[in-house]
């Protein structure tokens, strides 16, 4: 229809230019993980693990009174309670969302941890990849919020072509298996298949909260518990759901093209 | 529990009562059981009159012998009764296809799993048969297994098409292979905490769930959210309404090959998320709903601002797909469903409303602030997939008219939160209409106040019931067409 042909070259580009150029990544108001300060921690306390529903905040049973929770953000769900219920301001909303990372005991809160050094990906694993990816993708039992921005990275705004990465309908074309979900009992067989299809190297992305920890249903009668133990994950990535400038952050992450911010639980600014 | 007036039924009345409601214009929402006892099993029958805001329901005590089956009369009751036979281990006799549905892919156990620790009666769950394909024979007949990891970035189901040349004989989908036991978590939680379950039963239905639930936790506990709360209510469920509309209208160009068409759709969706993101703090408007009220307010300037750019770009938008032909050809007379089957078999949201059946909770059952800012009604009588894209259309129109109605009234005063807590023992039901269809939620609270069942039913599983009764009959290159003009989620019909 020339109708359509005449309504896109009006409207030209809708496309941003972040990562390569400026910082309009789309997320402006997005809240994500909280900033957690332990040192504002009241003794005795334990608002925060109580309100928590997936145990991202946790109490070692073995500590007293002056303990500190402990921190998952692997199991954070971003629903913002602990921000809501503290009382000193030891969890604090916050806009971070670069969450993803090599390594799961990366998202665990460890202060030594903060300090290390991460594994940078090394070039003779990106160059087979070309600098470009192809993705597949396998929903493992989600509640469609991953999926609905996953989709979103194809729409003109985030327009994921453009940097030379690509959803491909067949595994056997695939270099990286994103995967969404708690992975449930009866998508196990599926997603391994698919894995299996898949020529090497592949990479796997535990995509969103369920995919790395297994969310808010992980380990009931239906629901597995994330990727590890299914399937050798290479960039763990929670989030609920992860939005899209986090996803394009990770993807990148596996080409080298974006650094890993996240460290011992804490990101850097 | 004020929403709905529970009237205790014996067995052998259900199916007199069931024609009686249906004579009088009534309508079966569905029917679920529970456990107020490990021993005792009950059935509740949820359903709505015309001219009456509250629901109307039964409840019946399930004795030693097998439940009567009520599809005959109520088609729509087929698939909730299997779910009750595999979840709660109740027996139905005379059921047209007693086999499994919700848990056709999990290994079979001794009990269902909402059934109790301790439940002593004896359970039906462990020896139903999984579903079965019809037997189809004939020298070019073809078998289609399609998915469950299908092309693009889609939920998992397969597909299982029986079909000859182009001409599809038999459909059959697999939708449960993704079912995470969502009702079976809520159960021992504390009542509030039970929101952010809810919110994610369907990611991009986030309003819908949530305020279906707390509305039931607040029926519970005889609670009433202030003006204010219920405003914010209203212009959160709408905003979800407006992106989801704003998705299904570019994925629907997406499988009529209109390759602009489906590129705007989703750039006005992705605008539109980015409203309810500088709006709420989320994409999909998570963290909003509490029982009681609302945990935060929406930037209200955020949204006007948003919506006054987007309606110019909505309306273009619209304008160009109605006057494209191409794309119109494609949907006219395409899998049309007649409004008897529609209503039998329980089809609701805009697939009703397309196809003659003039019902929105907003309007007949009004809850959150729809009481003073009612909501345009959309209808149309094709039943055809041209006629389920006018009803969203329509829809998408009125939820931005909506939200600006309400923005230019003003926020009313009042507290944001109240507190809202149940009582032991107690129950409540709670409904929204999402963009799809009617979600509804039953809570029941046990010992200590927390949750002990918890029903979901959403408008996926209503829908993707009647969905098949399209397929079979027509061909292979509608389909994706046909599909994407339902507007389903396998999340909220799997759960």
């Amino acid at each position: 229809m020339s109708l359509w042909t005449w309504f896109g070259l009006k409207e030209g580009s809708a496309s941003t230019d972040w990562p390569l150029k400026g910082d309009e990544d789309g997320q402006q108001g997005v809240l994500g993980m909280p900033r957690y300060d332990p040192a504002r921690c009241e003794a005795g306390c334990d608002a925060c693990a109580h309100a928590c529903v997936t145990h991202a905040i946790a109490f070692s049973a073995s500590t007293g009174d002056a303990a500190k929770p402990e921190v998952d953000w692997g199991r954070c769900i971003v629903c913002q309670r602990c921000a809501e219920v503290c009382p000193t301001g030891a969890f604090t909303t916050s806009g971070d969302w670069a969450l993803g990372v090599h390594e799961r005991a990366d998202l665990k809160w460890d202060a030594e941890m903060s300090e290390r050094i991460v594994r940078e990906v090394p070039e003779r694993m990106r160059r087979p990849f070309g600098r470009s990816l192809h993705i597949r993708h396998v929903d493992a039992g989600s509640c469609n919020g991953c999926e609905s921005d996953l989709q979103a990275l194809n729409n003109p705004y985030y327009n994921l072509h453009r940097l030379g990465i690509f959803f491909t309908p067949s595994p056997r074309f695939a270099d990286v298996l994103l995967v969404t979900g708690s992975v449930t009992k009866a998508m196990h067989g599926p997603l391994l298949e698919t894995w299996e299809a898949m020529p090497v190297p592949r990479w796997v992305i535990a995509t969103g909260t369920c995919a790395v920890s297994g969310g808010v249903t992980g380990g009931n009668y239906a629901s597995g518990t994330g990727l590890d133990g299914v399937l050798p994950v290479d960039i763990y990535l929670p989030g609920c759901p992860p939005n899209p400038a986090a996803l394009i952050h990770a993807l990148l992450m596996i080409v080298g093209r974006s650094r890993q911010r996240m460290r011992g639980g804490q990101i850097e600014r | 529990m004020k929403n709905c007036g529970y009237k205790k039924v014996d067995v052998a009345d259900l199916k007199t009562c069931t024609e009686r409601l249906l004579a009088d214009g009534g309508r079966m929402q569905g029917v679920y059981a529970w456990y107020p006892a490990p021993s005792r099993a009950e059935l509740r029958y949820v359903a709505t009159l015309p001219g009456q805001a509250r629901f109307v329901g039964w409840s019946v005590d399930v004795g030693d012998a097998a439940m009567p089956s009520l599809a005959g009369v109520c088609p729509l009751l087929g698939w909730h009764e299997r779910e009750i036979m595999e979840m709660s281990g109740v027996a139905f006799s005379g059921h047209p296809e007693p086999e499994r549905l919700v848990t056709a892919f999990l290994p079979p156990g001794d009990r269902g799993p909402l059934e109790p620790d301790g439940a002593t009666r004896a359970s039906v769950a462990a020896g139903l048969p999984a579903p079965s394909l019809p037997a189809v024979s004939g020298r070019h007949v073809q078998l289609l297994p399609f998915g469950p990891v299908r092309a693009d970035v889609l939920e998992s189901a397969q597909f299982i098409f029986l079909y000859l040349g182009e001409g599809i004989l038999h459909y059959h989908p697999n939708l449960f292979l993704k079912h995470r036991g969502m009702e079976k978590q809520f159960e021992g939680m504390e009542p509030a905490s039970g929101a952010l379950i809810a919110e994610r039963v369907v990611g991009i239905d986030t309003v819908a769930h949530s305020l279906a639930y707390a509305q039931a936790v607040e029926d519970a506990a005889d609670c009433e959210v202030s003006d204010r709360a219920a405003w914010f209510r209203l212009v959160a469920a709408e905003l979800e309404r407006i992106y989801n509309h704003l998705h299904y209208l570019g994925h629907l160009c997406h499988t009529t090959t209109l390759k602009v068409g489906e590129a705007q759709g989703k750039l006005l969706e992705e605008r539109a998320k980015q409203i309810n993101a500088r709006a709420s703090g989320s994409r999909f408007l998570r963290s909003m709903v509490w029982p009681g009220g609302m945990r935060r307010e929406l930037d209200v300037y955020a949204i006007a601002e948003g919506l006054s750019a987007l309606r110019p770009q909505v309306e273009q938008y619209i304008a160009l797909i109605e006057r494209t032909t191409s794309h119109l050809d494609r949907l006219i007379s395409t899998a049309p469903l007649s409004q008897k089957l529609a209503f039998d078999q329980g089809a609701t949201g805009p697939i009703e409303r397309a196809s003659g059946i003039d019902r929105d909770l907003r309007r007949d059952h009004p809850y959150a602030a729809y009481r003073t800012l009612q909501p345009t009604v959309a209808l149309a009588q094709e039943g055809d997939a041209f006629a389920r894209m006018k009803v969203r259309i329509s829809e998408l129109r009125a939820s931005v008219a909506l939200v600006e109605k309400a923005i230019a009234r003003g926020v009313p005063d009042g507290p944001l939160l109240v507190p809202c807590a149940p009582a032991a023992h107690t129950e409540g039901l709670g409904w929204v209409e999402s963009s799809r269809g009617t979600v509804l939620y039953a809570v029941h609270l046990g010992d200590e106040a927390r949750l002990a069942r918890v029903k979901i039913k959403s408008p996926s599983f209503s829908n993707w019931r009647v969905f098949p009764s399209t397929v079979h009959d027509s061909n292979m290159m509608d389909y994706a067409i046909n599909e994407a003009s339902f507007g389903l989620t396998i999340s909220g019909c799997a759960r």
